[in-house]
């Protein structure tokens, strides 16, 4: 108690400060996450939070019953697995490829371009989705030029995974490998040198210098991605998605928003935004320990 | 350093690398190139063509002198160019502030304080209790719903507070001795030494409200306060230029539809050409702030 007071005391200027960013996280996070008791009702307009019927699980137990539960967990899965087995390994080869350029110049502008397709806005990124894959989209000319599939291929079921993935890896090639190619410039050239004098080829390098130098941040950063293994890209999804790709598109997210804001369910819906956060949370929570089991530094 | 002879195979790769990197930095731009050079291209040469345009295909200003005689997307600029700075003053202030008081060493709720802020970055109410919140507190349809509830970023709050951390403490017990208060230190002392770090941290701000378009798509309902982003979702992804074709000049009651590519490639040229002409100019504090962000993370 006296410890409190005496810190008040001298340090009431600095709470007063940060009194603000302590308000805006109480009212946008922390208000919404005691909202999630709608999570236990039958929203009606009338009744708000506090007079709403209560339903308990009930909620719960209508998602895991119904048709969507297991194609919307599959479907979020699968977008997120795919993306990690295809993109990170490709950062990651990008980032050792990009070292072993010669000219320093070269390098530096190569990065940089990579690093662009991250600053375009999601809606303009969509918007070119959408005209490039359309059925006379530049990409899809290319794709028929080359023996492959006709026709509007976002809204073909079968093509909405490969093209959301393939596009993915040309949004995020570059800021996923910053990380990398730092760690990268962090190695001590002395290992090189030396390896030079003992004639050693430059692939030996890159697997018995570069690989095991950059392999503890390769973990921390894997690990940290299999942590937001069930959280995808919402905003993507929603503006490239129609109703029939949902068979393949639709994951967790982009159903609560559906059956919340636009078809007012709001009880239901935020029980299945619920049972997201948890996963994701839990999921993060098993990631994090693994961090520091195996690569002794964690999230938190 | 690596002055060896090299081998054939070697150069071989050498070769091969240099291509696959240039190949990557064009696949990287060509779609940006693509849009560019669609927009000043004659429209009806633009309907005929297939593939990734790599030259203009004539050359017009139509498209352009269409979206400039067009009231909605001038007004949603404007709104965009208010809300960019507005919610910069805000985000920033927010910013620094905390950054500066979750620095101190002596604060004995410091450590609680960092630990509600953080845990936000890994669990949310979702999206409607969010979405209850934000409409009972009567920011429905108001401008203040784009720019508020997503005002501080956990992640620059982070990169703020490690660089005010790395200051020498004597600095501020000096500057504490000789009687200054902390919002002196912090406007006199801290700011200024940490200017690169915060140049950093409004640039990210800057490109996320520049930006951003869902909470304005749920919160908003006038048009005259939509942002540009949520105009283009109108024109690229609902593909519905109706809004801007038909409310403008008088060339367009002749041939709308094939003027709707040109608005299209126009609108997004105009959109993205404030982010590409200072990305030159500040990429290196983009790959700096994501390292310090991925050190501390």
């Amino acid at each position: 108690m006296e410890r409190i007071k005496k810190d008040w005391k001298k340090n009431k200027i600095l709470y007063l400060m940060v009194l603000p960013v302590v308000i805006y996280f109480l009212v946008f996070c922390y208000a919404p996450m005691a909202g999630i008791v709608l999570a236990f009702q039958r929203y009606s307009i009338k009744g708000g939070i506090f007079g709403s019927k209560w339903v308990g699980l009930q909620n719960f137990i209508d998602f895991f019953n119904s048709y969507y539960f297991f194609r919307l967990l599959k479907n979020t899965f699968l977008l997120s697995f795919y993306d990690l087995i295809i993109c990170f390994p490709a950062a990651i080869v990008f980032a050792l490829l990009l070292n072993e350029l010669t000219s320093e110049k070269l390098k530096k502008f190569v990065q940089s371009v990579s690093y662009i397709p991250n600053l375009i806005s999601m809606v303009v990124v969509c918007g070119l989705i959408i005209d490039f894959f359309s059925s006379t989209g530049a990409v899809t000319n290319v794709i028929k030029m080359l023996g492959g599939p006709n026709g509007n291929l976002l809204g073909m079921p079968q093509y909405f995974r490969s093209i959301f993935i393939g596009t993915n890896l040309w949004q995020y090639l570059g800021s996923n490998s910053i990380i990398i190619i730092a760690a990268i410039s962090e190695i001590d050239q002395e290992l090189y040198e030396a390896a030079d004098i003992d004639g050693v080829g430059r692939f030996r390098k890159i697997i018995h210098i570069t690989l095991p130098s950059i392999s503890s941040t390769i973990l921390v950063l894997l690990i940290l991605r299999l942590g937001f293994l069930f959280s995808v890209n919402f905003e993507k999804i929603i503006l490239l998605y129609s109703p029939s790709t949902y068979s393949v598109s639709d994951v967790i997210s982009t159903f609560t928003y559906r059956k919340g804001l636009l078809q007012f369910e709001y009880g239901y819906s935020t029980a299945v935004g619920l049972f997201n956060s948890v996963l994701n949370f839990i999921v993060l929570l098993i990631a994090n320990k693994l961090s520091k089991i195996y690569a002794g530094t964690g999230l938190f | 350093m690596r002055k060896q002879k090299k081998s054939f195979f070697n150069r071989i790769f050498d070769v091969f690398n240099v291509f696959l990197m240039l190949l990557i930095s064009f696949i990287c731009l060509s779609p940006i190139v693509h849009v560019i050079f669609a927009s000043v291209s004659d429209p009806k040469r633009l309907s005929l063509h297939k593939g990734i345009i790599l030259k203009p295909l004539g050359f017009t200003t139509v498209g352009y002198s269409l979206i400039f005689s067009n009231s909605v997307i001038l007004l949603s600029y404007l709104n965009t160019i208010f809300y960019l700075v507005s919610g910069l003053i805000i985000s920033m202030t927010l910013t620094i502030l905390g950054g500066y008081v979750l620095s101190r060493r002596n604060l004995l709720w410091g450590n609680v304080i960092m630990f509600f802020i953080t845990f936000t970055m890994f669990f949310s109410g979702g999206l409607i209790p969010f979405y209850i919140v934000v409409t009972k507190l009567g920011l429905y349809n108001s401008r203040w719903a784009v720019i508020l509830p997503s005002a501080v970023s956990v992640f620059n709050l982070i990169i703020m507070r490690t660089s005010f951390q790395e200051i020498p403490e004597n600095i501020e017990e000096s500057a504490l001795i000789e009687g200054a208060g902390h919002l002196t230190i912090l406007t006199r002392i801290m700011v200024p030494l940490s200017k690169a770090t915060i140049a950093v941290i409004a640039l990210f701000y800057a490109v996320s409200i520049w930006n951003s378009w869902f909470n304005a798509s749920i919160f908003l309902k006038d048009r005259n306060k939509y942002p540009l982003q949520l105009v283009l979702k109108e024109i690229l992804v609902m593909n519905d230029t109706s809004q801007v074709v038909t409310s403008s000049s008088d060339t367009t009651a002749l041939n709308t539809d094939i003027y709707k590519p040109l608005v299209k490639y126009c609108t997004i040229v105009v959109s993205l050409l404030p982010v590409l002409c200072f990305y030159p100019f500040s990429q290196k504090y983009f790959i700096k702030g994501v390292m310090i962000g991925a050190i501390k993370g």
